[in-house]
């Protein structure tokens, strides 16, 4: 059977769209799937055509430059929106691509192809602490998405607090759309980049660029100060912001007014689909990441990776490493393409600002003196802490047996919010949770994809079959 | 100097450990990782009377039913079923075994005769009584009360947790992260394990290390022929109210758990939870310990849940996990003390039912370390009866 396509490629951000354009430049027949309405992923989220907002691009770093990349690429490849990706596995000579098309009225739909490049991209990384779980406490990346995507100032009376350098957009984007910021409070060392100063050269005028606009806004940017509670009855009404030492413990504390608090420490690198087809993954400063050699491929043949998925990086290294995976992947097909050194040495170059970056703003143990016994570890579950502690007590020795234990992750996010925070408790190692299922999908789509003819449970001639019966 | 050294702390090694402290044995218990970490943190946690055909595998499955309903009682948030039920959730649930044909109904109902177990015979329209979702058009159905539900993770921590609280805390100790290497021999006589931190001798040992039984015998020199089958179990998002209360199987399951075949067999488990999602089995493959489960059996395990439960189509699965049961030729448990190796008891091969089989597997064991008289006939469990040739 011949696949559908040479390439499909999974995420629609700057990874994704960079890798698709460029392989279907270089001659391959692509598929792009995306599971939002729009491309753009997190960093070019932008609000569906309707909105018709004014300045889109004042939200965004290059916002034109990729819409024009998504122009070029919608003339020469097949772009899926709307298209969420559970499961992608091998299938004879080709990989198989298992989707839910559509939104209230979903669709399962099989796309097939001879390699497959996975720019997932990232998830937020909360942290626990008393009261996180109040409304009005968001995540940093929830807050930058609503003001991209919906164009909604998250409240009126914000805090942002977490650790790294996307701090920064996030407060200066709030208070440029109208938001009362109260501070945006850095748990590091604010300077920690500074250590780095031939390292911050190439990124100094953009960091410069939010000071300014935060300093416009006097929106205060104070480093070693987290939120440590969040207080309110049935929301947010103030949180109490501590000093803390090194090593992040609370030396003072005193408390702030707010409806909404905004929270992010770093970003977790969505590999799921990675995993699914058993790519190898390294520890990348305590997260996973996939392994990949310099062409962006697996270790796992027409597997490639890009952005976030192979260590967080942040935008324009992922449009590098998209290109790269979009040449390799057009090689490998036999596709004459020529060598492009410069491309490699600026992923070289900008990778290893970005694992300077993340030496500068590493998650530091003291957080976890912030929790009480009946803070909630887990919040699908409604997992408190003690629970985890007993389940310690109890003979479970890492995350997956305090899971088993507990319930923590076994909710609909599946430990996407949880798991880090699980894994530090109990002194695990970097936790790779290996998932079948990579989004939810509806038993009733899981069931009626094609199968061999003589598979007898195939739905069309199985005894079981309830058409069957009542006819 | 303990007693015994129980290796392995899944459910069947904590209820070996939890049954022989409590007759008054010093007992440590060894596991090379945490507790419940191998293929009793992969199950759906089956107290299961009914997919037993008649002979030793359904003695041991119906001593172990009762032993399961006195450890819930006795438990310390007290009797009852739900989710307190012992501090492991234990649930009385009862299991509805349905036909899709007639000719199929006849054969269950028979089986249930040969059984002499509680059952009662459900015709086809009354079927919706016990489960209102079912799907139109079944044949029938065996409905058996005494068919119940564990978590079992919780069940194999607390066993050993209680157990240690109960007949002394130095007299039964866990230590997770230790891993056997060897055993030590006085002559052909077991005396001890060798492990990665050093010898612990005892007098006895026991090997409950279920999958990996097979393994640990094989240090000792003996032979014990236990094989990884791997099933998979699929998991829907929490349910806001439960649709399926109790453990609804086609007949499929039962000649699937007997089969020899290699290939991949399938039949629908379904159930509801405390916790709200659906667990849905039960595939069974032989194709040894790879963890990557193919979406196309997740796929058919969808698609005859559906088939039984046509309700279920519209609910998402959030996650699938599976397992792999350690299944001996003859698919019956290796249970009691090696004659090729004295001191050396087995306590493993338990495929699907090692849930199930726990608390029974575990109290014959203390009975054979402390020289009772065991309360079943041990003989069709002898480890040494597959002898020396490789399968």
């Amino acid at each position: 059977m011949t696949p559908d396509y040479d390439l499909a490629v999974v995420g629609g951000g700057p990874a994704g769209v960079a890798g698709a354009l460029t392989a279907s430049l270089a001659g391959l027949g692509v598929v792009l799937l995306d599971s939002a309405a729009r491309l753009g992923g997190q960093y070019f989220r932008r609000p569906a055509d309707g909105f018709r907002a004014g300045r889109p691009g004042a939200l965004h770093h290059g916002l034109d430059r990729f819409a024009r990349q998504c122009d070029r690429l919608a003339a020469r490849a097949d772009v899926l929106t709307g298209h969420r990706v559970w499961s992608v596995e091998r299938e004879g000579s080709a990989l198989a691509v298992r989707c839910a098309e559509g939104d209230r009225e979903e669709r399962p739909r099989t796309i097939t192809a001879r390699g497959v490049l996975v720019a997932t991209g990232a998830y937020d990384r909360p942290l626990p602490f008393p009261g996180w779980d109040l409304p009005g406490v968001i995540t940093a990346g929830g807050a930058q998405a609503l003001l991209k995507g919906d164009l909604v100032v998250a409240g009126s009376r914000v805090v942002v607090a977490g650790t790294g350098p996307f701090l920064l957009p996030v407060a200066a984007g709030l208070a440029a759309a109208g938001a009362h910021v109260l501070g945006a409070y850095e748990a590091g060392g604010r300077l920690g980049l500074a250590a780095h100063p031939f390292l911050a050269a190439g990124r100094a005028a953009e960091a410069l660029g939010y000071g300014l606009r935060l300093a416009r806004h006097r929106v205060p940017y104070r480093g070693r100060r987290a939120v440590v509670e969040a207080h309110g009855d049935d929301r947010l009404t103030h949180v109490t912001i501590a000093r803390l030492d090194r090593d992040w413990r609370p030396v003072s504390t005193r408390t702030v007014e707010c409806d909404t608090l905004a929270c992010g420490y770093g970003f977790i690198p969505r590999i799921d689909l990675l995993v699914q087809l058993g790519c190898a993954v390294r520890d990348d400063h305590g997260d996973p990441a996939v392994v990949v050699d310099a062409g962006m491929r697996t270790g796992v043949p027409g597997v490639y990776a890009a952005g976030e998925t192979t260590g967080v990086g942040g935008a324009l290294l992922a449009e590098v490493e998209g290109r790269i995976a979009g040449r390799a992947a057009a090689a490998d097909l036999g596709r004459r393409v020529p060598p492009d050194p410069v491309l490699s040495r600026r992923r070289d170059r900008m990778a290893a600002f970005a694992r300077a970056l993340r030496q500068a703003y590493p998650v530091r143990p003291g957080w976890q003196g912030w929790l009480r016994e009946d803070t909630l570890v887990c919040r699908c579950e409604e997992v408190p802490l003690s629970a985890v502690r007993e389940a310690l007590e109890l003979g479970a020795a890492d995350a997956r047996s305090v899971k088993l234990l507990t319930r923590a992750g076994m909710g609909w996010c599946q430990g996407r919010m949880c798991g880090y925070t699980v894994a530090c408790l109990t002194r695990d190692a970097l936790p790779v949770t290996r998932r079948a299922i990579a989004e939810p999908v509806r038993l009733g789509d899981l069931a009626a994809w094609p199968r061999p003819a003589d598979d007898p449970a195939s739905p069309d001639d199985g005894p079981a079959s309830p058409e069957g019966r009542s006819r | 100097m303990p007693d015994v050294v129980v290796v392995g702390a899944g459910i069947v090694g904590a209820a070996c450990a939890y049954y022989a402290a409590r007759a008054g044995l010093d007992v440590v218990v060894l596991d090379r990782g945490p507790v419940a970490g191998g293929t009793t943190g992969a199950g759906e946690g089956n107290v299961l009377v009914s997919d037993k055909e008649p002979g030793p595998e359904l003695d041991l499955a119906l001593l172990s039913n009762r032993l399961w309903r006195e450890l819930a009682d006795s438990g310390p948030d007290g009797p009852g079923p739900g989710p307190a039920g012992g501090g492991f959730e234990f649930e009385a649930k009862g299991g509805l075994v349905v036909a899709e044909t007639p000719p199929v109904m006849e054969a269950l109902a028979d089986l249930a005769v040969k059984q002499g177990v509680e059952h009662a015979v459900v015709e086809p329209g009354r079927l919706r009584d016990y489960e209102p979702h079912l799907a139109e058009g079944l044949a029938g159905g065996v409905f058996y009360p005494q068919d119940a539900q564990v978590q079992p993770m919780l069940a194999a921590a607390r066993l050993i947790r209680r157990g240690g609280e109960s007949f002394g805390r130095g007299a039964l100790m866990l230590r997770t992260g230790v891993t056997v290497t060897g055993f030590v021999r006085d002559g052909d006589r077991v005396t001890g394990v060798r492990t990665d931190q050093g010898d612990i001798l005892a007098g006895a040992v026991v090997n409950a290390a279920g999958t990996w039984g097979g393994e640990v015998a094989a240090l000792a020199g003996v032979r014990v022929p236990v094989l990884p089958r791997r099933g998979a179990i699929l998991v829907t998002e929490p349910l806001e109210r439960p649709l399926i209360r109790h453990k609804v199987y086609t007949a499929a399951y039962v000649t699937a758990v007997a089969s020899d075949s290699e290939g991949l067999e399938s039949s629908a488990v379904v159930e509801g939870t405390p916790a709200g999602p659906v667990l849905i089995g039960a595939s069974r493959e032989r194709v040894g310990f790879d963890r990557a489960v193919p979406a196309s059996v997740l796929g058919r395990l969808a698609a005859q849940a559906v088939a039984l439960f046509p309700v279920l189509a519209g609910y998402k699965a959030i996650r699938a996990y599976c397992g792999f049961r350690p299944y001996c030729p003859d698919h019956l448990p290796v249970i009691g003390e090696d004659p090729r190796a004295p001191g050396l008891y087995h306590a493993c091969g338990h495929e699907g039912a090692g849930i199930g089989l726990a608390p029974a597997t575990g109290h014959l064991i203390a009975q054979a370390l402390t020289g009772t008289r065991p309360d079943l006939e041990l003989t069709p469990f002898r480890p040494d009866r597959f002898g020396e040739e490789t399968p």
